[in-house]
């Protein structure tokens, strides 16, 4: 029960409850003139335009669902391909991170003066350039990212046979760097005893980092990885711009033979909506579950 | 890169259209989205189911999807999205009085979309205010408006400034689609225009490009960044 308000009385419920009835009419009925009767008088309910969606029956019903299917696993053939390769890429860019910012501080005292300064300004000068990396990254929009691996990776000489890895090179240079902002932000919150104690044990920085800080680091950001994998899902469908065979394009060639817009989009729509309520349902309860353990 | 300095003109339009893209909708999404956070969180519980469905629906559809809704749905209930054609606001924001409506559309799509999201940023930034508060403001005697307006509100706006941010960074960044369903002439629909079209290099192009993004998405991130380093200080 919110702490916003009393739990409401009789008379708050019967006036809710006459209220709703009111407005329930009333949306119904703009329901019914402003969408359903335009919707209707352009035939968009007639068996024509559904039936090879809903209706097994009909001669086109088993083709549109195999072409969805083929779609569907597209999308999560690239959605599974970009999630691995970003939490990859994205733990190494993290402890890459860190190491940099702990060398930065150390003063490589028992080398040659000239090696030492050397070291220094080396360190200095690669976290500055993974942090234009990240700045970069994070800030082009995903569409972006994609257009430029599809257009640019065969001007420099690298292309792939498949649309599929543009489209996971895409999405994983953009999901790589907010994965690896997660983690390191989830290990410099750590509580600055953990690695007191791995350094007082005589653990070294990657020790340190790889065996006490980033085990926790995952069990904190396990929701906000999950949180990340309805993204990536959602934006897989960004593959449209370079006509990658996922379910928007795959839709895209259903209306175009079959001219029934608006009811293939309700199903693929629905679609999402149901898989990405499921992930995000599963991201709160293993977010319930980790604050419930004690001792973390 | 001589191209960045001889388009010069086409990269500045197609920054100034994305921003004008972005500015409408950033609007809309504002005020959408404080109608579907009062929703959620209101004493009523139909009202909280439809803010509830509302969120659900718009957080978990692709932005692709709700695009193609805007570009099939509307002309089909028979709407141009006429209504966006406001007197005096199209001599800005001149794409918003033009016979194609896919600029209109576009601002509407994003504008439901990012709803949601500045819907559940300040949603979070209500519940981010101790429960004791409200119940004091309650014991004495405060109705749940006045609550809202003198006492939860009032402290939520600060810790709900940083998500909203978020939610606005990848609004901008989301405008990047309009380019690809019919919008003509912003950053995105530019890249495409100058290399397959026109072909222009694809380097300097794609620098222009993503500097034109930066130049939106880094200032406001760095500015986040520092607000929250502030506030954590302060904790």
């Amino acid at each position: 029960m919110s702490v916003l308000f009393e739990v409401p009385g009789p008379r708050a419920r019967r006036l809710t409850r006459i209220g709703s009835g009111v407005a329930a009419v009333a949306v119904a009925a703009a329901a019914y003139l402003l969408v359903y009767r335009p919707l209707a008088d352009k035939g968009q309910f007639s068996p024509a335009m559904w039936g090879p969606l809903v209706d097994p029956s009909n001669e086109s019903f088993a083709l549109v669902w195999q072409r969805i299917g083929l779609g569907a696993a597209n999308t999560l053939l690239a959605a599974a391909l970009a999630i691995a390769g970003s939490l990859v890429g994205g733990t190494l860019l993290a402890v890459l991170r860190v190491q940099l910012r702990a060398a930065q501080s150390r003063r490589f005292a028992g080398l040659a003066a000239p090696v030492a300064l050397l070291l220094r300004v080396l360190s200095r000068v690669l976290a500055a350039i993974t942090r234009a990396c990240v700045e970069v990254f994070r800030g082009l929009p995903v569409v972006i990212t994609i257009f430029l691996a599809a257009r640019g990776l065969p001007e420099l000489g690298v292309s792939f046979e498949l649309d599929l890895w543009y489209v996971v090179i895409g999405l994983t240079v953009y999901n790589m760097v907010v994965l690896a902002e997660i983690l390191r932000s989830g290990m410099e919150n750590l509580s600055r005893g953990q690695g007191e104690a791995a350094a007082a044990l005589g653990l070294g920085t990657a020790q340190t980092t790889w065996t006490i800080l980033l085990p926790q680091s995952y069990r904190i950001m396990l929701p906000a990885l999950i949180g990340q994998l309805v993204v990536v899902l959602k934006d897989t469908s960004l593959g449209f711009i370079i006509s990658y065979e996922e379910t928007m394009v795959i839709a895209k060639q259903i209306i175009g033979n079959l001219g029934n817009p608006i009811q293939v989009y309700v199903v693929v729509g629905a679609g999402f909506v149901a898989v990405n309520h499921l992930l995000s349902a599963l991201a709160r309860h293993v977010q319930r579950r980790l604050a419930e353990r004690p001792g973390r | 890169m001589g191209v960045l300095l001889d388009r010069f003109d086409v990269f500045a339009g197609g920054l100034w259209l994305t921003l004008q893209l972005c500015l409408l909708s950033a609007t809309g999404a504002l005020l959408l989205g404080t109608v579907v956070a009062a929703l959620r969180i209101s004493p009523v519980p139909p009202l909280r189911a439809v803010g509830t469905a509302y969120v659900t629906l718009f957080r978990n559809l692709p932005l692709t999807v709700v695009m193609f809704f805007a570009a099939f749905g509307l002309p089909a209930l028979g709407s141009n999205a006429d209504f966006l054609r406001i007197p005096g606001l199209d001599v800005v924001f001149d794409r918003l009085g033009t016979d194609l409506p896919y600029f209109r559309f576009a601002v509407i799509a994003l504008t439901l979309y990012t709803a949601s999201f500045v819907g559940e940023a300040i949603r979070a930034g209500v519940n981010a205010v101790p429960a004791g508060q409200a119940e004091a403001a309650r014991s004495l005697g405060l109705t749940f408006a006045q609550n809202l307006r003198s006492v939860v509100l009032p402290q939520a706006g600060k810790a709900a400034v940083v998500p909203l941010g978020q939610a606005i960074i990848a609004m901008i960044k989301n405008s990047a689609l309009a380019g690809f369903f019919g919008v003509v002439g912003d950053l995105s629909s530019v890249a495409d225009q100058l290399t397959s079209v026109e072909g222009e290099p694809f380097l300097p192009v794609a620098v222009g490009i993503s500097a034109g993004y930066l130049l939106m998405t880094v200032p406001v991130g760095l500015f986040l960044d520092r607000l929250e380093q502030r506030r954590a200080v302060l904790r």
